[in-house]
C-alpha cells in the first residue's frame, strides 16, 4: 500500500497518545488509593490539640500527659535546675539546638516559652524508649558531676534537663519540642503554635 | 518431552530471563502467536471485562480491608467510617459495590454468549465446566460480600440463606448452627463470612479463573460463526481466519474497557447507589435481629433463583424441594454441553425451534429475575411457576428440540 | 443487539420498582444537595429544632462545615450547641439511649442515614404530614409513621392540624390552628431540613459532582483514542 509509511506514523502516534492518556488515567486512579491510607478524619481528631493545666505540676516535679499516643513531659524547673543548663553545655552534642527538634520559638537555653516549664515529646532519638528522669543532684548512679537531666535506660542515653542530648550518645538528637501555646498563664495547649505576633514577640529578642 | 529453555533464544536482559523463565514462550504462546477467530463480535468483550473486574474488586478490596472491621458490633460503623473519615473511602466503597454488580452483568453476557454461538461444545466443555464453577464461587463470594456490611438486609439474607441448609433432613438444624457457630447468624458468622470472602473464596476464584483461560488456549475459541478456524491452515501452520491476540484482540479489548469504565464512572458518580440495586434502602440500617424488613430480597443477580426457590411450597412437612428446585437450575448449567445436540454450534445456523426456545429462555430469565425482587402473592406465585418450567424444560428437552431442529448449512470459512 | 435492548430495558425498568415497598407521601419534593444556602439553613434548623433527640453520630461538625463552606468560627457560634465538643467531633448529643427509650417509648434513633434508609420525599412528607390524635399518648400521629412515637416539635411552626374523612372515605387534613410560619415558610422549612438530611446521608455528593465531570470527560477522550487506535490496526484484517 503507498501509505504504509504514513500509516505507520499515524500508528505510532495513535499508540503513543493512547499510552500516555491511559498511563495518566491510571496514575490519577492510583492516587485516591494511595491517598486512604493517609491519617483519616478519625485519627486527625484523636490527634487534636491537647489541653493540660501547667500550675498542677509541682517544683521540681514532672506530669506526663498524652498527645497524638506519645508521652509529654511538663517539668515544673527549679532555679538551680535551670542554672544548670548553662552549666552543662560543654558536656552537649548540640547546646544551641542547632538542629530542628524544635520550633523557632523555643530555639533557646530552656527550649521553652516560659523558662521554668519545659513542654517536651519524653522519646529518647535513639530508639524511641520513654527516658526517666533524673532531678536528684548529685547523682553517681547515673554520672559523676550529674546536674540534672534524662537518662534512657535502654541503651544508656543522657539529656540535660532542657532535653539536648550529651555528646557520645546512642542518641543523635535532642528530644522533640511538640508545637504548643499558652491558652492562658496556667494552661497549655500541645499541638497548636501560637499566633504570629506572639511567635514574634518570642523569637523578636534574639 | 524435556523442557528446554529460551526456545527462542532471545539475548540480553530478556534473554537472561528466558533462560530461567518462559516469559518470551508465554508472550508468544498465550498473546503474539495465540491465533483468535477474527470475527468476535459484541458479545465477545466480556470474558476480558470480566478479568478487570475481577482485579478492580480485588484492588478496591484490599484497600477497603485495611479500614473495615469485622464485628457485629464495628462493621456498620466501620463502613461509614470508610465513606466518610478515609480519604477517598467513598470512591473505593462504591467503585466495590457496583463492581459486584458489574460483575454479574458480564458473567451473565459472557455465559450468555456461550449458549449463542455453541462456546461450551465440543472439545470445550471443560472451559464451561470450569465457568460454571466460577459462576458458583462467584455466587458465594458475592453472598459473604453482602453480608459484611452488617446492615439489616445483610443480617436477613444471612438468614435466610442460612436458613436454606435447615432443609436438609437429620442433619440440616445443625449443620446451620455449625456454618453459624451461633443459634443464629451474628458475630461468629460475620467473621467467618469474612475471612471467606477476603481470601479463601478469592484464592480459589483465580485458581478457576486460570484453569478456564488455560483450557481455553488449549483448544483455541469459538467464534459466532461456530466454525473451528484451526480447520483451514497456511503453510506455516497458522489458522487463515485467525489473528494473533496481540495486538489485534488487545486494542480492541482496549476500547471495550474505555466503554466500560465510562458507563462504571458515570454510575459510580452520579447515581452509585443504583437506585437501590447496588446499594439497598434497607441496608443503610443496622442489623436488627427483631426487625425483619418489609421486603426481604437478594441482591437482583440472584433474583432468578430465589423466584425458583419462594415459588416451590413446603410439601410432606419439608420446605427443600425449593431448595433442591433451585440448586437443580444452578447444576442444569454443568450439563448443558451434554444437553446441546444440535449439529450445528452457533445460533445462526440454527432452526426456528431452538431460536424461540431460546427467546423463550431468555424472556423467562427476565421475568424470573424481575419477580425474585418483589413481594409474594397469587399471581406472583403462578408466574414463577410457569417461569420455572420454562427454565427447567429450555434445558431438560434440549437433547429433543436441539435434534428436532432444522438447521442451515455451516459455512466452511468464518464470516464477518 | 435487539436482546441487548430488551435487557437494557427491563434492567432499567426494575430499579424504579425497588426504591423501597412503601408509599412516599402525597406531597411531591426532590432534594437539592447543590443549593448550599438551603442546606446550611437546613443545618442550622437541625442542630435547633432536632439536635436534643437526635445524633448525626456519622457526621463531624468540621465535615458538615467543609460540605457547606463554613467557616469554623460560624460552625462553632451557630451550630455547636453540645458541650464539650470540638469541630472534629461527631454530632451527638446529651441524651442518652435509656432516657430516650424512658420518655418516648422508643429511643430516638440516629438520623445521620435516614434520608438513604428512606428517601427524601419520605423525609420531607414526615415533617409536613404530623396530625392531632386524641389515642395516641403524645397526642400526634404521622400519616408516613403509623402510631410515631415522636413528638409533633415543629407545631410551633406548622400550626397543629386533624384528618377529617369525608363521605366518600377519602381522608385529608384540616388546620386547626396556625403555627408561626405561613404555609410556603414551612414549606421551605422542611425543603431546607430534608435537603439538609439528604446532605448527612452522603456529603461525598458534593465532590462526587465536582469531580464526575471531569472524568467522564477524561474517558471520553480515552475512548475516543482507543476506538482509533482499534481502528488503525484493524485496518490489517479483511
Amino acid at each position: 500500500m503507498s501509505n504504509e509509511v504514513a500509516d505507520n506514523g499515524r500508528r505510532r502516534f495513535l499508540i503513543s497518545a493512547t499510552s500516555v492518556v491511559g498511563a495518566a488515567g491510571i496514575a490519577a486512579t492510583a492516587w485516591p488509593f494511595l491517598d486512604s491510607l493517609s491519617p483519616s478524619a478519625k485519627a486527625k481528631s484523636l490527634g487534636g490539640p491537647v489541653q493540660a493545666d501547667i500550675s498542677k505540676v509541682a517544683l521540681g516535679q514532672q506530669v506526663l500527659v498524652l498527645w497524638r499516643s506519645q508521652p509529654i513531659a511538663l517539668v515544673n524547673r527549679t532555679p538551680v535546675l535551670l542554672a544548670n543548663l548553662k552549666k552543662i553545655v560543654p558536656r552537649l552534642a548540640d547546646p544551641n539546638s542547632d538542629q530542628p527538634q524544635q520550633p523557632g520559638y523555643c530555639k533557646n537555653t530552656s527550649r521553652s516559652i516560659k523558662p521554668e516549664y519545659l513542654v517536651m515529646i519524653l522519646i529518647c532519638t535513639h530508639l524511641g524508649c520513654v527516658p526517666d528522669i533524673k532531678t536528684k543532684i548529685p547523682d553517681p548512679s547515673v554520672a559523676p558531676d550529674w546536674l540534672g537531666g534524662y537518662l534512657c535506660a535502654c541503651h544508656g542515653s543522657k539529656y540535660d534537663l532542657s532535653g539536648r542530648v550529651f555528646q557520645g550518645q546512642p542518641a543523635p538528637l535532642n528530644m522533640v519540642v511538640p508545637p504548643y501555646h499558652y491558652i492562658s498563664d496556667t494552661v497549655v495547649e500541645i499541638g497548636v503554635n501560637p499566633s504570629e505576633a506572639e511567635i514574634s514577640k518570642l523569637t523578636g529578642g534574639d | 518431552m524435556a523442557i528446554v529453555p529460551n526456545p527462542y533464544k532471545t539475548t540480553g536482559f530478556v534473554g537472561w530471563i528466558d533462560d530461567r523463565f518462559p516469559l518470551t514462550k508465554l508472550w508468544r504462546d498465550h498473546l503474539a502467536e495465540y491465533y483468535v477467530p477474527k470475527n468476535f463480535n459484541f458479545w465477545y468483550f466480556f470474558g476480558s471485562l470480566a478479568l478487570l473486574v475481577l482485579v478492580m474488586q480485588i484492588v478496591t478490596g484490599i484497600f477497603l480491608t485495611m479500614h473495615y472491621k469485622p464485628g457485629a458490633t464495628t462493621a456498620f460503623n466501620s463502613v461509614q467510617f470508610i465513606m466518610r473519615d478515609v480519604p477517598w473511602g467513598w470512591l473505593i466503597r462504591y467503585m466495590h459495590a457496583l463492581g459486584s454488580s458489574a460483575f454479574f452483568v458480564i458473567v451473565y453476557l459472557h455465559m450468555y454468549r456461550g449458549i449463542l454461538y455453541g462456546s461450551h461444545r465440543k472439545p470445550r466443555e471443560l472451559i464451561w465446566l470450569f465457568g460454571c464453577l466460577i459462576y458458583l464461587c462467584l455466587m458465594a463470594e458475592a453472598f459473604c460480600g453482602y453480608v459484611l456490611p452488617w446492615g439489616n438486609m445483610s443480617y436477613w439474607g444471612a438468614k435466610v440463606i442460612l436458613t436454606l441448609f435447615s432443609a436438609i433432613p437429620v442433619v440440616g438444624h445443625s449443620l446451620q448452627v455449625w456454618l453459624q457457630g451461633d443459634y443464629t447468624p451474628a458475630d461468629a458468622t460475620l467473621n467467618r463470612l469474612f475471612s471467606l470472602h477476603v481470601i479463601a473464596l478469592p484464592l480459589v476464584l483465580i485458581m478457576l479463573v486460570f484453569l478456564h483461560i488455560m483450557a481455553l488456549h488449549e483448544v483455541g475459541s469459538n467464534n459466532p460463526d461456530g466454525v473451528e478456524i484451526k480447520n483451514h491452515k497456511d503453510a506455516n501452520g497458522i489458522p487463515l481466519d485467525g489473528v494473533p491476540f496481540h495486538p489485534y484482540y488487545t486494542v480492541k479489548d482496549l476500547m471495550g474497557v474505555s466503554v466500560f469504565l465510562l458507563i462504571f464512572a458515570l454510575i459510580v458518580f452520579f447515581a452509585p447507589t443504583g437506585g437501590g440495586l447496588v446499594l439497598e434502602h434497607d441496608n443503610f440500617i443496622g442489623a436488627n435481629p427483631v426487625a425483619t424488613p418489609s421486603l426481604i430480597h437478594p441482591a437482583w443477580y440472584f433474583g432468578v433463583f430465589y423466584a425458583m426457590l419462594r415459588s416451590i411450597p413446603a410439601m410432606f412437612d419439608s420446605k427443600i424441594w425449593g431448595v433442591l428446585v433451585m440448586f437443580g437450575a444452578i447444576v442444569l448449567l454443568f450439563f448443558l454441553p451434554w444437553l446441546d445436540r444440535s449439529p450445528v454450534k452457533s445460533i445462526r445456523y440454527k432452526g426456528a425451534i431452538f431460536k424461540t426456545a431460546l427467546v423463550i429462555f431468555t424472556l423467562d430469565l427476565l421475568m424470573m429475575g424481575h419477580l425474585g425482587m418483589q413481594e409474594t402473592n397469587l399471581t406472583y406465585l403462578i408466574f414463577t411457576r410457569i417461569g420455572t418450567v420454562i427454565y427447567y424444560a429450555f434445558f431438560l428437552l434440549m437433547p429433543i428440540y436441539s435434534k428436532l431442529d432444522r438447521t442451515k448449512p455451516v459455512p466452511d470459512r468464518v464470516t464477518s | 443487539m435487539r436482546r441487548l435492548i430488551v435487557v437494557l430495558t427491563f434492567m432499567t425498568l426494575l430499579a424504579p420498582v425497588l426504591s423501597h415497598a412503601e408509599d412516599d407521601g402525597p406531597l411531591p419534593f426532590s432534594a437539592d444537595v447543590g443549593n448550599t444556602a438551603s442546606v446550611q439553613r437546613g443545618a442550622h434548623d437541625f442542630v435547633s429544632y432536632c439536635s436534643a433527640c437526635h445524633t448525626l453520630k456519622y457526621l463531624r461538625y468540621n465535615q458538615m462545615a467543609a460540605g457547606l463552606d463554613i467557616p469554623e468560627k460560624q460552625l462553632k457560634q451557630n451550630l455547636m450547641f453540645v458541650g464539650g465538643l470540638k469541630p472534629s467531633s461527631e454530632m451527638i448529643n446529651a441524651m442518652s439511649a435509656d432516657d430516650g427509650k424512658a420518655w418516648f417509648g422508643k429511643a430516638p434513633p440516629d438520623l445521620t442515614l435516614e434520608a438513604e434508609y428512606h428517601n427524601p420525599r419520605w423525609v420531607y412528607n414526615y415533617l409536613q404530614n404530623f396530625y392531632l390524635d386524641p389515642k395516641r399518648p403524645n397526642g400526634v400521629n404521622n400519616l408516613l409513621l403509623k402510631n410515631v412515637a415522636m413528638p409533633d416539635v415543629l407545631w410551633s411552626l406548622q400550626g397543629w392540624q386533624k384528618q377529617v374523612t369525608d363521605k366518600d372515605g377519602a381522608t385529608y387534613f384540616v388546620t386547626v390552628s396556625k403555627g408561626s410560619m405561613t404555609a410556603d415558610q414551612f414549606n421551605g422549612f422542611v425543603t431546607d431540613v430534608t435537603n439538609f438530611l439528604t446532605f448527612a446521608a452522603s456529603p461525598d455528593k458534593i465532590e462526587r459532582s465536582s469531580l464526575g465531570p471531569k472524568v467522564i470527560i477524561f474517558l471520553l477522550i480515552l475512548l475516543v483514542l482507543t476506538y482509533l487506535l482499534k481502528k488503525e490496526f484493524w485496518r490489517d484484517i479483511h
